[in-house]
């Protein structure tokens, strides 16, 4: 028995048998080194190859992509879009959670509340759209976007004049895209928000409200940090969801879209489509490089200020 | 004191349902098309149908509620059903295998310190947050090495292995407390016992949240799709819409509505989960 215990002390720390873990990772392991791994070390190799792969041509495939100026304009639009989507996306999921969690506490603190009331229904409503495939919507969003749509309608009723515009395919193609991202992935971050609320220790509050700190102070001071954790993770996974965003571009203005919404998967596809395979093994390195690296870094620094245990 | 936390949370819920009518308001404009019959969606819809150009009259409910376009779609469309059947297909082996790889491994990420976990960790975090353009080059060679291009298998097989799953297990597996396995050990479980019985128990919700989130994400699927399968008739239901044909304008959006039936009724049913795996994810240490 005590020999059992001085085991389990050891799982925490180091295994003792130390092929345990192994036999755990090893079909994930194997997986991913076969269809991910070497893939990946290829396209690393083929990207300083010539079309044929025999010749080695240095950073010539390099060049050509940042020369190429649909690889400018794609690129330039993805950042655009993700310096425009996240900070939006953390405020407005921030907020409503913000909002279901003082409005949840303040029934609770009444008397005669019993469960929780409408909130449930909101918070199953705010979720809701991340469950709904984009080919489901697209329809939806013409009704109001088409030409003899309900916006025009709505805008020749305001402004008194005849309204026109097929909004999918003008230079407001890129603020809908934006709405149809926060509409599909803000319930999402809202329930990780929620759930980091719910963990900030209520005395913190309590102690700050005897020191005389004000609802803001509170809100800058003690939730704002606690809540470090779930922005780093609410930032990662809302940039992985911004390139998803290619299915509504594509449901909603085709291949070849307004000039303001050519993100880097439309670019891509033409390139998969015409068979250049140099420019997309450099690209997709220097995209791995462009997330890959940010996303570890700030995961390393995550770790280390969590530090409980690595 | 009291009365004014009350006129409060009236303030609060007004604005929470009014941000719900903007889920709720396109939702309904898509049921309310999918139960009109064809001369009312004709009258009302003609111009988002692609079918000719006259002002839109939306509305929220039918006027003259069918099951018409319903019955045509679900009776009498061979190709929707077949794709229906081809996401199915595509879908849950995926899912299954997600769990019968990803768990074990999540696992072993989250209850063992051995060489290297930090640096495999990275690489699967990493490998999370590559957008599938990334990757596609490299998957459709290997995919075409082992002559699985169109087929079912092409979209299954590189799924299995995806990273975000291992991720979100991960995460609820570590928040399983010390004590409760050390229960588990001194009452003799072995290693594999400790997975079984206190793993994948307590674990639940992070795996039904992995799962959740890859069904979701495969039944929206439309690059991969489009990127390794040539053969329409391998086809999942995601591409129907879009290859619709003009004489069907008027199921589409009933298909559109049987579409999003299932991830939606598998999230509604998967929410509770939802809520305790997504926290056990953001939660720092």
């Amino acid at each position: 028995m005590k020999k059992r215990a001085e085991q389990v002390v050891a799982v925490s720390g180091r295994s003792r048998k130390p092929m345990v873990p192994w036999f755990f990772l090893a079909p994930s392991l194997i997986g991913v080194v076969v269809f991910y791994g070497l893939p990946f070390l290829d396209v690393v190799k083929r990207s300083f190859q010539d079309a044929m792969g025999t010749r080695y041509v240095g950073l010539d495939n390099y060049k050509a992509v940042l020369d190429n100026t649909a690889f400018r304009l794609a690129a330039a639009n993805t950042l655009r879009f993700l310096l425009m989507c996240l900070p939006l996306l953390m405020l407005l999921s921030f907020g409503t959670a913000l909002l279901l969690t003082a409005g949840a506490a303040r029934r609770a603190r009444r008397a005669d509340s019993k469960g929780q009331g409408p909130y449930g229904i909101l918070r199953t409503t705010l979720v809701l759209p991340m469950a709904i495939p984009a080919v489901s919507m697209v329809l939806v969003w013409k009704i109001f976007l088409c030409p003899e749509g309900v916006l025009n309608q709505w805008l020749s009723g305001v402004t008194g004049q005849e309204w026109q515009v097929d909004w999918a395919f003008s230079r407001w193609a890129f603020p809908i895209l934006v709405i149809t991202y926060l509409w599909k992935h803000m319930g999402y971050d809202m329930v990780l928000w929620l759930a980091g609320l719910q963990a900030v220790p209520g005395e913190l509050y309590e102690a700050a409200r005897i020191d005389g700190a004000g609802i803001w102070a509170r809100l800058w001071y003690i939730t704002l940090p606690e809540l470090r954790g779930t922005f780093v993770l609410a930032g990662v996974l809302s940039v992985v969801n911004s390139f998803r965003v290619y299915r509504e571009a594509y449901l909603l203005a085709g291949s070849y879209p307004d000039s303001s919404i050519y993100l880097l998967p439309h670019l891509f596809a033409h390139w998969f489509l015409s068979l250049d395979i140099q420019k997309m093994t450099a690209a997709a390195v220097l995209l791995t490089g462009a997330l890959g690296v940010p996303a570890w870094g700030v995961w390393l620094l995550k770790r280390r200020k969590g530090g409980r245990q690595l | 004191m009291k009365k004014s936390l009350i006129k409060g949370e009236k303030g609060i819920l007004l604005l929470l349902f009014g941000v719900c009518l903007l889920v709720w308001i396109p939702l309904l404009l898509m049921t309310a098309a999918a139960l009109m019959p064809e001369d009312e969606l004709c009258w009302r819809y003609l111009s988002p149908l692609g079918l000719g150009q006259a002002p839109v009259k939306a509305a929220l409910l039918p006027s003259y509620p069918s099951a018409e376009a319903l019955a045509e779609l679900l009776l009498r469309s061979p190709g929707f059903f077949v794709m229906f059947w081809n996401s199915c297909i595509q879908v849950v082996p995926m899912v299954l295998g997600q769990l019968l790889v990803g768990a074990p491994a999540a696992w072993a990420f989250a209850r063992f310190r051995f060489p290297g976990r930090k640096l495999l960790f990275a690489v699967y975090v990493i490998l999370m947050v590559l957008p599938f353009q990334v990757t596609q080059v490299s998957s459709y060679l290997v995919l075409d090495r082992l002559g699985l291009l169109d087929s079912h298998l092409a979209l299954i097989v590189p799924g299995i292995w995806a990273a975000l799953p291992v991720f979100i297990m991960e995460r609820s597996f570590e928040a399983i407390p010390e004590t409760l396995l050390e229960a588990a050990y001194l009452d003799g479980a072995g290693e594999w016992g400790a997975f079984f019985h206190v793993g994948l128990p307590l674990g639940y919700p992070g795996i039904v949240t992995a799962l959740l989130l890859s069904f979701i994400e495969g039944w929206n699927g439309l690059e991969q799709p489009l990127t390794y399968l040539k053969d329409k008739t391998l086809w999942p239901l995601s591409l129907y819409l879009p290859d619709i044909a003009a004489d069907k304008g008027a199921v589409a959006f009933a298909a559109a509505l049987v579409t999003c039936l299932l991830p939606v009724l598998v999230y509604l049913n998967c929410q509770e989960e939802l809520e305790q795996g997504v926290a056990a994810s953001g939660l720092k240490e």
